[in-house]
This record gives structure tokens, sequence and C-alpha cells, in this order.
């Protein structure tokens, strides 16, 4: 796998930089790059086993910038979310080939540890997934196995911190000893949010994360989401098209596998270019 | 008590080293823990992983050389009449050196040179514990200091320590693979040694059964016939006997309490019928000989038979009870994975309950009930205890289950047990025998296990 | 016509065919209800026979005896030296005590039958009673000794009185004295504290099961230091980390077949291994254990997985999502929460080694010991392999103590078990 990620590498970077000139690339409508990218993807495709999952995607990822992916259930696009930080790795039969590099630095790279990356690509999931143990714990968990802070009173300010960020700080500082999992849904994924900011990471994945809970929950999220968009950058996977367009500065749209059209968000869903993007975008199907 | 001694300093050191490789990490970065490229107790876990880890495999290696090194030298300074005795002999002398420097009593007389002997291997044995007291001690020092002083901010002190893990991780996983084939190599040789002497066929057709071998070439009368037919026709017997109490009792049981039993009375009656299961086996052979086989054999007198004290019949029954809750178990998870549609579509004709089960349930469930069934004869098979005390010691070729027969697990016991020279075709014949038992229950298990994974895939 | 009449005519037939086959189902119920029945009567049953069987050996029969502790049989008044007290000869202390009792009886035959009445151990506890007091040489008390299994048999009503004197074990004379013991209030059951605190013996009443009982303690204890790491971890590496290819395919085979190998043949593998191969002595907890340990291996991990497939995949993600690595994910969130499964398998691997004998017959541990072993390179037995000895033993003070034996373990079997299911139930979790 090694040996064919690198030899697509080196023709990539050529090739790229060539289309880099008309801002496309082929089989996606719409500006793929940005000027100023946290992670650049470069035809990527994954395969679970035989069955290739995803079609040569190339994406940029833009700093301090919400990009949210949307499409129809199955398209892959939480499948290449999960490429972002190496989350597929924990699928044996999963294979993951092309280029996706984190300020440069190519994250398939054979040498390359994965944790300090999931350090600095922190990931929320669909259901929160709080761990069994105290709040405090959940959140100190991250700075402690990462060795951020040097002594009690340190970790102590993190945690309050990142509480503070994910706005759960008021509705938990009596109780920070209590279990985590004891908490309503959406302060569960608060407090998941929390814990993932705790080790300060640059990219913040988000896989569907209000899927599991209610209006309120999710309006709450969705403001949080926003605010957190001015130190992290953050990809969001949604399967709805009003938090899209309501959280989201990009946006990408996703079909089989493939990425059919990314571009502003205004744009997306006010004037879209291609045929399938129109047609999810006014609920033909999806 | 002397390696145990080592052992507990070893580990004291290896503490140590955990507490300064930790300090030494810290001390690199002047406290500041995100500087390092791992946390600062997998810095200590590497020193303590390199202080110890050296010195314990020396250790091992150690003291099972140990034992041959001094023997050897030993030898060499023994006079040469004795050294020239051919291997066994020499064994029996060097045996009585040990003994004489442990202090215990000697089968010869004990002469100057022996004591002489056993005054070198005591002072050899001395030394060698010294020498591996100093050794142990100073290779689990120099590795934890060097392992501290290679400490970097850089280095990847984390994935070398999960490495490492992941290595003992994978070796006890492989455990299970070298146990079968230690089972498979030591069952095997033996085996092959007993077909030197015995012909394979006469083993597998023999008719007959008699392994006390001459002592003497003159004796009459004990000339040690291996012939394993009437072992495995008394296995049959009573595994069939087993079976014929086990398995309606267990499946009707199995049956009762998925289809009809209420909810209390199962909470109840379960847990009773699986103390069955826990009891040991020891238990129900002592049960079989104090109370089952004097009960068969007063009730036969009563009716004018004649029952043996060591009848098939009563180890027989004995080992069917046992099995009752294998075949039960076996049978309950068989008959849950029926699926509900089949009985909806039986009770929605009208058909009644026990016409859904015989007609509908049971046939759907059959081929995994033959799984189960095939597992509890194997399990009825390798059993040994109850037979060793319930069953009978001579070799009958009997279908008759008021008669005592024998079982292979009886023999290999009986031939085994005791002390026993170890190359007589006596002991020989036991793993023989063990051989053919493990391959038929291997071959049971794996037909059983294939139906039972079959029948489960076509309801999944 | 219909489908009116044919309806009816249906209905007819069906009515018809209603009582027998209700009947039918009525006899399939009495099947299944009468197979659960019995089954329960086989346990009742067992555990009826065990008991009644058993209970008695809790208590042994004691004589008193008047003894004078004669200066000129063991020592001068005033001797402390232990070496001189242990030499001296307390059995004739209890028979001077004895023909003082029964001065009738002169013939020497039937003084020897008479004195045949008091344990051999006797002797050995005026012996601990001098030893710690030396103060008692000369002095004259009345002490309670153990008396010999027969009259223990015939006091607990073991004796059949109907049978002729040939076939009976205690004589028609042995009876007229212990009649008389009888009416001076010189015999009476007591608490039997032996049964607790001795090794084996050949005298059924002076064989007790601590050194069973230490066997079995230092036998378990190799067992489990070997099978639950190595369980563990085998496991771990199963469901966490292994490849899905051929290697682990065959592994996963040899641990289902491993479980079904009849445990005699790990008794010869351990012979043939540890023993033969290895040089390792003959019945020590040491070689019991690492047998033990092969043979309670597959269980722990078959238990383990189970318990790690319980562990929700959302507690991994939510780690590694972090950063956590692999190994810290498990060893900080799956094991913590998995342990509790593990220990319940754990637990009745070690209750299913505790109650097996096959394989220890193989490895020697059938060796008659009286001492209590030390260490685990003691020679040693193990419970049930004492419980199988007894059962051997011809004379019918070792039935009780077998059926006492086996109260003893069962006893511990069923709280291994009742702990396996608190621990169960206490740490279950549902996600």
């Amino acid at each position: 796998m090694n040996d064919t990620s690198t030899a697509k590498t080196g023709l990539q970077s050529e090739a790229g930089a060539a289309m880099k000139q008309n801002r496309t690339a082929e089989g996606t409508v719409g500006e793929v790059y940005v000027d100023d990218p946290r992670m650049t993807c470069r035809n990527v495709d994954v395969y679970y086993g035989e069955k290739q999952a995803i079609f040569d995607v190339s994406l940029d990822v833009g700093k301090n910038q919400v990009i949210s992916m949307i499409g129809p259930s199955g398209c892959g696009k939480s499948t290449f979310l999960r490429c972002l930080n190496r989350m597929n790795d924990t699928i044996d039969i999963c294979r993951v080939t092309g280029q996706i590099k984190m300020d440069g630095q190519d994250i398939y790279d054979g040498g390359l540890d994965v944790v300090p990356l999931r350090a600095s690509v922190g990931m929320v999931f669909q259901k929160p997934n709080p761990f069994p143990k105290s709040i405090y714990d959940n959140i100190a968990y991250g700075p402690r196995i990462h060795g951020l802070c040097d002594d009690k009173q340190h970790l102590d300010s993190i945690v309050e911190k990142s509480l503070q960020r994910a706005g759960l700080w008021e509705e938990v500082k009596d109780r920070l000893d209590q279990p985590g999992t004891g908490l309503s849904g959406g302060q569960q994924q608060r407090l998941c949010i929390a814990r993932a900011i705790a080790v300060s990471p640059e990219v913040i994945l988000m896989d569907e994360p209000c899927s599991a809970l209610d209006p309120i929950a999710t309006a709450k999220i969705e403001e949080l989401i926003d605010e957190l968009r001015e130190n992290f950058t953050i990809a969001i996977v949604t399967h709805s098209m009003q938090q899209a367009a309501r959280v989201s500065q990009r946006t990408a749209y996703f079909h089989l596998g493939k990425l059919i059209e990314v571009g502003e968000t205004d744009q997306i869903f006010t004037s879209p270019r291609h045929k399938l993007t129109e047609d999810y975008i006014t609920g033909r199907f999806g | 008590m002397h390696t145990s001694t080592l052992i507990i300093l070893l580990l004291g050191l290896m503490s140590l080293a955990y507490y300064f490789g930790r300090k030494r990490s810290l001390s690199i970065v002047g406290g500041k823990i995100r500087d390092l490229h791992s946390l600062p107790s997998y810095y200590g876990l590497q020193t303590a992983m390199w202080c110890g880890i050296p010195a314990l495999i020396l250790l091992s290696l150690w003291i099972s050389f140990e034992e041959t090194v001094v023997t050897g030298i030993v030898v060499e300074s023994l006079p040469q009449e004795l050294q020239s005795l051919p291997p066994e002999r020499l064994d029996l002398v060097l045996n009585d050196v040990r003994n004489l420097s442990k202090g215990d009593i000697v089968s010869s007389t004990v002469d100057q040179t022996m004591q002489q002997a056993a005054d070198h291997y005591s002072s050899l044995m001395d030394i060698s514990h010294m020498a591996l007291f100093v050794v142990a001690l100073s290779v689990a020092i120099l590795a934890g200091l060097w392992a501290r002083r290679t400490i970097t901010r850089e280095q990847r002190a984390r994935n070398r320590v999960e490495k490492a893990i992941n290595f003992f991780l994978l070796s006890s996983s492989t455990l299970a693979i070298f146990t079968t084939i230690g089972i498979v190599l030591s069952v095997l040789f033996e085996s092959m040694r007993f077909f030197q002497q015995i012909p394979v066929t006469e083993f597998l057709f023999g008719l007959e059964w008699s392994p006390q071998t001459a002592i003497r070439p003159d004796q009459v009368g004990s000339s040690g016939v291996f012939g394993s037919v009437p072992l495995f026709a008394g296995t049959m017997l009573i595994t069939l006997i087993a079976m014929i109490v086990a398995v309606p009792i267990g499946l009707m049981s199995a049956i009762y309490m998925a289809e009809y039993a209420g909810k209390r009375f199962r909470t109840l009656a379960k847990p009773v019928l699986e103390v069955l299961a826990g009891i040991p086996t020891v238990v129900y052979g002592f049960f079989a000989a104090l109370t089952v086989a004097p009960f068969f054999r007063d009730m036969g007198t009563n009716i004018g038979l004649t029952v043996s004290s060591e009848s098939a019949l009563a180890a027989g029954v004995v080992m069917g009870i046992m099995i009752i809750p294998f075949v039960s178990s076996l049978s309950d998870d068989v008959i849950n994975a029926v699926p509900q549609a089949m009985r909806d579509g039986a009770y929605g004709l009208g058909a009644t309950r026990s016409e859904t089960i015989r007609n509908v349930i049971i046939p759907a469930a059959l081929p995994g009930i033959v799984g189960g069934v095939l597992l509890a004869v194997s399990r009825a098979i390798g059993e040994t205890m109850i037979v060793v005390m319930a069953a009978g010691l001579s070799a009958n070729l009997s279908a008759n289950p008021l008669e005592a027969v024998t079982t292979v697990t009886v023999q290999i016991v009986t031939l085994l047990v005791g002390d026993q020279e170890f190359d007589s075709a006596k002991t020989l014949a036991a793993f023989a025998l063990a051989l053919v038992l493990f391959v038929i229950t291997l071959a049971l298990n794996m037909i059983a296990l294939h139906i039972v994974r079959k029948y489960r895939e076509q309801y999944e | 016509m219909n489908n009116q009449q044919q309806h009816q005519k249906t209905m007819e037939r069906v009515q018809q065919g209603l009582d027998r086959r209700y009947r039918k189902e009525r006899h399939f119920r009495w099947l299944g209800l009468g197979a659960i029945i019995l089954g329960l009567l086989f346990v009742s049953f067992l555990f009826i026979t065990i008991i009644s069987n058993g209970y008695t050996a809790f208590q042994q029969t004691y004589v008193k005896l008047d003894v004078f502790y004669d200066p000129e049989m063991i020592a001068p008044i005033g001797e402390t030296d232990p070496e001189v007290l242990s030499r001296a000869n307390y059995g004739g202390l209890i028979k001077a005590s004895m023909r003082q009792m029964f001065p009738e009886v002169t013939n020497r035959r039937e003084k020897k039958v008479l004195y045949g009445l008091i344990s051999t151990g006797a002797s050995y506890e005026l012996r601990n009673a001098v030893m710690s007091n030396p103060a008692l040489i000369g002095s004259k008390a009345e002490v309670w000794v153990v008396a010999d299994d027969d009259v223990d048999m015939l006091i607990k009503g073991h004796i059949d009185l109907r049978l002729p004197e040939s076939d009976r074990r205690i004589k028609d004379n042995q009876l007229g004295w212990i009649h008389l013991l009888q009416e001076q209030d010189r015999i009476e059951k007591r608490f039997n504290t032996t049964f607790f605190t001795a090794g084996d013996s050949r005298e059924p009443e002076l064989s007790g099961i601590k050194g069973a009982i230490a066997g079995s303690f230092f036998t378990l204890l190799i067992c489990l230091t070997i099978a639950f790491p190595v369980g563990v971890a085998a496991a771990v590496y199963l469901e966490e980390f292994a490849p899905k290819n051929r290697w682990t395919d065959l592994i996963e085979v040899n641990i289902n077949n491993l479980a079904a190998v009849p445990s005699i043949v790990f008794g010869l593998l351990g012979l043939a291994v540890f023993i033969n191969f290895f040089g390792l002595p003959r019945s020590v907890p040491l070689v019991g254990g690492l047998v033990l340990a092969l043979m309670t291996l597959p269980t722990i991990i078959i238990a383990s997985r189970a318990a790690l497939k319980s562990v929700p995949p959302s507690i991994r993600e939510a780690a590694l999502g972090i950063g956590a690595s692999p190994m810290q994910t498990i060893t900080h969130h799956v094991l913590p929460l998995a342990l509790p499964g593990m220990l319940t398998g754990t637990i009745i691997g070690m209750a299913q080694a505790l109650g097996e004998t096959a394989p220890l017959l193989m490895i020697g541990m059938v060796a008659f010991i009286v001492d209590v072993p030390g260490s685990v390179m003691d020679p040693s037995a193990v419970l049930p392999v004492q419980i199988y000895l007894w059962a051997d033993s011809p004379e019918r003070a070792f039935v009780e103590r077998t059926s006492a034996a086996i109260m003893v373990l069962l006893a511990f079997l069923i709280s291994m078990n009742l702990l396996a299911v608190w621990l169960r139930k206490k740490f279950e979790r549902r996600w």
C-alpha cells in the first residue's frame, strides 16, 4: 500500500500543481482548492476489501473554517471523514490510497505515528460516547495521556476551559465527579466535544454530531460549532441540509463515493452547478 | 527458596529502575512533560523492562542447564570404572549422588568415591548458585543503567513498551497451539515406541487385552496381549448407556424449560439442574460405586439376575446423569435459535404446542441437536473418574450391560498410576490408547462444531 | 354448497380429533416435566446420599481415661529436655490406665484387643500435653483421647450388631467393655477437629483434609498465576489486535478443540513434558498447577473474549479519537470494563480445576502423603484426589470421611460459583 501511494504522490504533486491553475479537479465541479489549506487531500481512494467506497476524491480543508459534507446515506462522506484522522485504521480490511496532508505532512506516511495525529485531529462521533468515568476524568483523559499538563492545577484549568468552551461548565461545575454517562444526550455530546478540544487539536472532525439529539440540543451544538470556528478547523458530516447551511462556510456534496461538487455554502444551496447536487438540494432524493 | 529470593530481588530492582527511568526523563526536559515524546511513566517502564527481562531470561536458561552441566563435570571426575558403566547404571549412580548430597536415603551402600562425588556435586551446585546470583543481579543493574542513560527526549518509549507488550500478547495466544503440538508430540512419540514392540494391527484389531507383561521370561499366564478392541467396546457400551439416559432427559427438560415452563419455575429449576454440571466427576464416581452399583446389584438379585458390582449399567447411568445438563444446555441454545416465525407459522395453522415442537421445532433444530449429542458423546468417551471408580478392570468383550467391562480411560489410569519403568510395553500402551482417544474426541468435536456452525448460519 | 358446508365438515373433523390431540399434548407436557423432575431428583438424591453419609464425620468419639503421668515411664519429675520427653513411652501410660480400668483382663491376646479400643494417636496427644507442660509429670488427670475408628463406627451406629460375631469388626468382648465405658460416661462424641487439622493417615480417626486443602490451594495458586494473565493476554490479542488471517483462524480452532480434549490427555501431556522432559518432580503442586493451567486456559480465553466483545466499540472509538494508542485504549478503557466478565470466567475455570482429578493421577499426585505441604515443591495430594484415595480404602470409617471431604469440596465449589454469579450481577452493565 505504501508503494502505490508514494508512487502516486510523486505523479500527483506535478499534476496537482498544474490543476491548481484552473482551480478544479477532474470529476468534481467547483473549487476543490483553497488558498490557505489546513488539510489537503489528493486522489483519495478507499477500499473495504474488494469493494471501493471512495473514488478519487481531492479536497482541501481551509483553516478556521467549517466545511460540511452532505449527501445521501452510504455516499461515503463518513468514510472520507474518518480518513482524515486515520480512524479507518481500526478496520482491518480498510485500505486507503492517495495522499492526505496536514500542514504539509503526509498523514499516511509509513513512519508517522497516528497518536499525535489524532491528538491534533480530534473527532466527535455520531452517538455521544462518554467514557464510563467521571465528567472530570472524561475531559482530563486526553491531556493526561498526551502529557499536556505538568500539575493538578494546570489540569484543572484545562478541564474548566474546555468545558467552558463547550458551553457545559455552568451546567456541570458542581458535579464534576459524577459519571459522564449520567448527563442528558445533548450534554453528553457537548462533553464529547469538550473532551476533543481539551487536547487543543487543530482540526475537529464531527460525524453527524446531532443525529441522536433533540432540536434544542441540536441548536446548542450548532451555536457551539460556530464559536469554535475561531480557534479550530472543523469538518462536519451531516444529514441535514439546513444544518450544513447554518454552520458551514464550504460544503462538499458526495454521491456514491464520489465528490460531486464543492463550493461556498451559499452557492451550493442557491445555485448548484451539478445536476446531482441540484436534485439532492431540491429534495428529489436523499 | 534460593530462586525465589533472586526473583524477588529482581522485582525490587525493576521497581527501582522504573523510578529512576521516570525521574531521568523528567529531569531531561526540566519537568516539562510536553517536550517528551512519551509520558514519563513509559520511560520508567522501558528502563524496568531492560533491567528485568534479560536477567529473568538468563535466570531461566541458567536453571534449565545448571543440572546438566554440573552433572557432566561430576561424571568427568568419577573414577574410570564408574564412567564406563552403561547409561542406565550410570543414571542410578548419579541419582544416588544427588540424593546423597541432599542427605536423603540412598539405594546402595555409601562408599568413599560416592561420598566424594556427592561433596563435589554439592560444592559445584553452591558455586553455580552463587555465580547465578552475582551474574543475574549485575546483568539487571548494568542493563538498567544502560537503558536509563540512553533516554532522550525524542526516544519513542511508548512505542517500544507497547511493542514489548504486544509481543507478550501474541505469544500468549500461541500457547494454545503449543499445547496442542505438545499433546500430539508427547502422545505420538511414546506411541511410536509402543508400536515398535507391538504391531499396529494387533493393537487396533486384537480381541484380547491383558497388559501384564512377564517380569521373568519363564512366567506363566502373563504374556502381555495388547488388543484394544475390548476396551473400545466397553467404552462404547458405557457411552451408549449414558446417552440413553442423558439424551431424552436432557432434551425433554430443555424443551420444557424453553417452551412450557413459567418464568418462576425456570429461574428456580434451571440453576438446580446446572448444579449437576458443576459437581466434580470424582464425586459422581463415589456416588456410582457407593450407591448406584450396589442398588443395581441388589435389584438384580431380587429379580434373579446376576449383576456385577462393577456393572457397565451403574457407570453408564451415573455418567448419563452427569451429562444431562450438558445436553440440556446445548439443546436449549439450539431450540432458542429456531426463529419465532417458524413457531408462529405452526400456531397460526392451529397446531398445538406439542405438535409445533415435534413437527416444526425439533426437525428444524435437528442438526444442532445432533451436533450437541456428538459433543456429549465425545465428553462421555473421555470421562475418566466415574469409570475408574465404578467400572471394572478386566477387559471383557461383552455387550451385556450387567457385566463388568473396562474402558480406555480406566486402562490408561491403571497402566500409569504407580511407579513404572518408562519403556515397558505396558506403560507405553497407555500413550497409544491416549493417542486413539485424542484422535476420536478431536474428530467428534470437529464434526460436531461444524454441524452446529452450519446450523447457526442457516438461521442468521 | 359449498363453502359453508365444507367448513362445517372440516370443523367436525377437527372437533373429533381434538380430544386425542389434547391428550397427546398433555402427555408430552408431562414427559417434559417428568424429565425435569427426574433431574431434580438426581440432584437431591446425590446430595442426600453424600450428606447422610458424611455429616457424622464431623464428630469423633472420645474416651475418657484416668492417666497417671508416671515419672518412671516418662522422665523424672523436673525433667524439661524435649529430647528426653519426646522419646518417652506414652503408649504405656494409656495401656496402664486401661489395665487399671479393666483389671479382669489378663490374657495377652485379650489385652491387645482391649488396647485396640483407643487410637494409636492417643499417645501423641499425651506426648504433646507433657511437652507443652512438663509439670504434668507425676500428676494424675482425666484425659479425653480419640477412640479407635471401629469404636467410633459402633457409637455412630454404622456397625450392624445383628451380624454374627465373626463378620463384625467389633467383637462381643469389646462390646462389653464399650458398654461399661458408656455406663461410666466415659464415651462422648465431640467435634472432629482432627479432620480439619491433620494430613492423610492410614488410621481413619487420625486422618484429615488439611494436607489436601493446602495441596489444592498451592495447585490452584500456580494454575491461577499462569492461566489468568496468559488467558487474558491471549483473549486481548485475539479480540483486539489479531489480524484476520489463517494464523489467527488456526489459533481459534485450536482453542475450541482444546476445550474438548479429555482431561486425562492433559495429564499425559504433563507426564511426558513436565516430568519426563523437563525433569520436574512428581506429585508436586507446581506440575499439577501447570497441567491444570493448560487445561483451564481455553475456558478463560473464551470467557474473556466474550467479555471484551461486550464492551461497545464506541468506547474504543472515543479513546482512539482523542489520540490514545490502541494499547492505551485497551488498558485504560476496555480492560477495566471487561474485567468483571473475565474474572467470572476465571473463577468458573478455577472451580473446574479444583474439581479435576484425572490429569493429576497421571502426574503422580495419588501418592500417600501424610505431611501438610508448605510450598509448591512439596509432594502433596489435592482434595479430589484425596476423595478418590479414601473412596478406595476398605475401612467403613473412610466412607463417612470421603463423604465429608466431598461436602467440603462442594462447599468450596458452590461458594466459588456464587461469587462468580454475584460478580456478574454486580458489574453487569447494559449499554
